[in-house]
């Protein structure tokens, strides 16, 4: 096992090598002055030269290149001029909210989606497959935002059951973190919920279809046992991979939902950061994000290796 | 005699396809979610193409005297704030997520089978391309197109390049491990072993076996484009106003929940129509051409 993971750490390199490439070319995609971009027409040429150097903008794009990866490796992802603060200090007091949000949202979504899935396997073709099935392709085609501005409409206008936006952080207590954050992570969670439970659908009719399972029918055994202690532990694999996966794209919707619910996170960061062109800040947290998102894949590579042993010894 | 051979050949070989192309189209046929989903986007199209015959109001035109007029006989969707007419900015914005689509689809097909293709064939090069598109693809697709909207600067044209950078490694990977197997092939090989040239075998051999992942991909691909470019328009980063696009008209309702719930529901419906239908068409597509999830779902 430990051949394996290291082997597996080892083929992340270059994918991490070419996540800090494309996130260090992003910046250089801005046509003309990055830093006349970043400070507007107002700026005096002196602000402007400032600018250009804080950046490196003087350098070659090699050298350019060299110094921001070196910082990166130190833990230094560069300064935020608008809110004057490191890049790493920003992201660190807007981690918090996101982590909540996506966390909850998760939960939601597998608690849901599994149950729907593996009843709708169950009773495959009947009405209630087909309802089921048919919610979860709704699910996967609704914006996430539409959905959170349904909800505000819904139960904090017409309702006032809940407040239409904002946050209160765990330390004011569960229920009100929750009463916050139910909104934001039902909406967000809805389309990874649609996506597990087709997944969990599709990948229990396989094992479904298998002769332990006919074994285990013609044992005697209760309905029950066969579908969540057989059926549901041998389709737990791409199942997996899909949970592990939709972490990284509910951080991607947090970007949305966030600005829709108005919540201090590292979505909102972004996106005020793309509005004020603070052009460091989106740099470092979206390499965060996808760094984030390839030890995340790692996890759930290792995980079902652990999961289903046949799996490191067909990869070795 | 060789020619009469060749001609009874060439002569089977057309009746197959044609007998295999009406299998086919029986086959969509019979599957109710897929002809549902043809009709929701042709529904769209239409919509698209015709948007000046089925409105009379210029989506851009202010009437102030109209401002947050609710659902009536004369404004279907009501009016926003600056007294446009609702449905003829849902009509024309059809036009916007329509664009985009067809441009992505259009760019990320090309450059994702060249990608696909040659990385398949040539094994020295796979290493390298697939290591690209694996980075590009750790980026949650709509973080990617934010970061290089910001840097481009909010323009529709823009929101196609950055949709086409996010999800030509999706199509080049689909296009990819079909090629690896259609490389393996016998034939592959018989035509390698007859001199048959890499070009050849690329683009008239392994490309046009390669086409059911793609399209398959491309509707999905289409989807995903109409929900990113609302989103990037909803947070202020695609399509600009006072251009209707279903993501800023959202936008401008979101202010105006309370008073106008109007500016809210009816682009989403508009959104949830156009992705539902490419989704449910992707997934008749998927059932009649993939072998393996056809199986699965039996």
């Amino acid at each position: 096992m430990g051949k394996y993971i290291l082997k597996r750490i080892v083929s992340l390199l270059p994918v991490l090598l070419v996540v800090a490439v494309v996130d260090f070319i992003i910046i250089h995609l801005t046509p003309g002055d990055p830093a006349a971009v970043m400070l507007g027409s107002q700026a005096t040429e002196e602000e402007l030269a400032k600018l250009r150097d804080q950046l490196g903008l003087n350098l070659p794009i090699y050298s350019q290149f060299g110094h921001w990866i070196l910082g990166v490796l130190q833990g230094n992802l560069g300064w935020s001029i608008f809110m004057d603060m490191p890049v790493t200090q920003a992201i660190w007091e807007h981690l918090g909210p996101t982590v909540s949000l996506t966390l909850i949202a998760e939960v939601i979504a597998v608690l849901f989606a599994i149950p729907l899935g593996v009843m709708a396997a169950n009773r495959r073709g009947s009405w209630m497959d087909q309802s089921f099935m048919m919610l979860a392709l709704l699910g996967i085609s609704l914006p996430s935002f539409w959905i959170g501005l349904n909800l505000i409409l819904l139960f904090a206008v017409q309702l006032n059951w809940l407040p239409a936006a904002g946050y209160q952080p765990l330390s004011s207590g569960l229920a009100n973190h929750l009463k916050y954050l139910i909104m934001p992570a039902v909406s967000l969670g809805i389309m990874q919920g649609a996506l597990i439970a087709r997944m969990t659908r599709s990948s229990m009719l396989e094992v479904l279809n298998e002769n332990f399972i006919r074994t285990a029918e013609a044992k005697g055994l209760k309905l029950r046992v066969v579908t969540y202690k057989h059926a549901l532990r041998n389709a737990m694999i791409p199942i997996v991979t899909v949970i592990g996966l939709s972490f990284a794209t509910l951080i991607g919707g947090a970007v949305v939902t966030e600005t829709v619910f108005n919540i201090p996170g590292i979505g909102k960061l972004i996106v005020n950061s793309v509005l004020r062109r603070d052009y460091e800040v989106i740099q470092g947290a979206v390499l965060l994000i996808a760094a984030a998102y390839v030890l995340i894949n790692l996890l759930v590579d290792l995980l079902y290796a652990y999961i289903d042993p046949r799996v490191r010894y067909d990869k070795s | 005699m060789e020619t009469s051979s060749v001609t009874i050949t060439g002569t089977t070989t057309a009746s197959h396809a044609r007998g295999r192309r009406s299998i086919l189209i029986r086959r969509f046929l019979a599957n109710r979610l897929a002809v549902t989903g043809s009709i929701l986007v042709a529904c769209i199209a239409l919509v698209c193409l015709l948007a000046p015959l089925l409105t009379s109001y210029d989506p851009l035109e202010m009437m102030v005297q109209d401002r947050l007029k609710p659902p009536g006989s004369s404004h279907w969707f009501g009016t926003d704030d600056f007294g446009r007419d609702v449905f003829s900015r849902v009509v024309y914005g059809s036009r916007i997520s329509m664009l985009v689509g067809f441009s992505v689809v259009a760019i990320t097909s090309a450059i994702g089978l060249l990608f696909g293709l040659y990385s398949a064939y040539y094994r020295r090069l796979d290493n390298l391309l697939m290591r690209i598109n694996d980075g590009l693809m750790a980026f949650p697709a709509i973080l990617l197109a934010i970061a290089i909207m910001a840097a481009l600067g909010p323009k529709m044209s823009n929101v196609i390049v950055a949709l086409s950078v996010v999800y030509t490694p999706t199509v080049a990977r689909a296009v990819r491990s079909a090629a690896i197997t259609v490389r393996e092939q016998t034939y592959i090989e018989a035509i390698r072993a007859l001199g048959g040239k890499a070009q050849r075998i690329i683009w008239r051999h392994m490309a046009p076996n390669c086409l059911s992942p793609l399209i398959i991909q491309a509707t999905f691909i289409f989807a995903y484009a109409v929900i990113i470019e609302a989103s990037l328009s909803f947070l202020g980063a695609g399509t600009p106003p006072p251009e209707p696009s279903w993501g800023n008209i959202l936008n401008d309702g979101r202010t105006l929940l309370k008073q106008a719930w109007w500016m809210t529901v009816f682009p989403g419906i508009a959104i949830m129509i156009t992705v539902l239908g490419l989704n449910l068409l992707g997934d008749g597509l998927r059932d009649l051409l993939d072998p393996h999830t056809n199986k699965a779902k039996r």
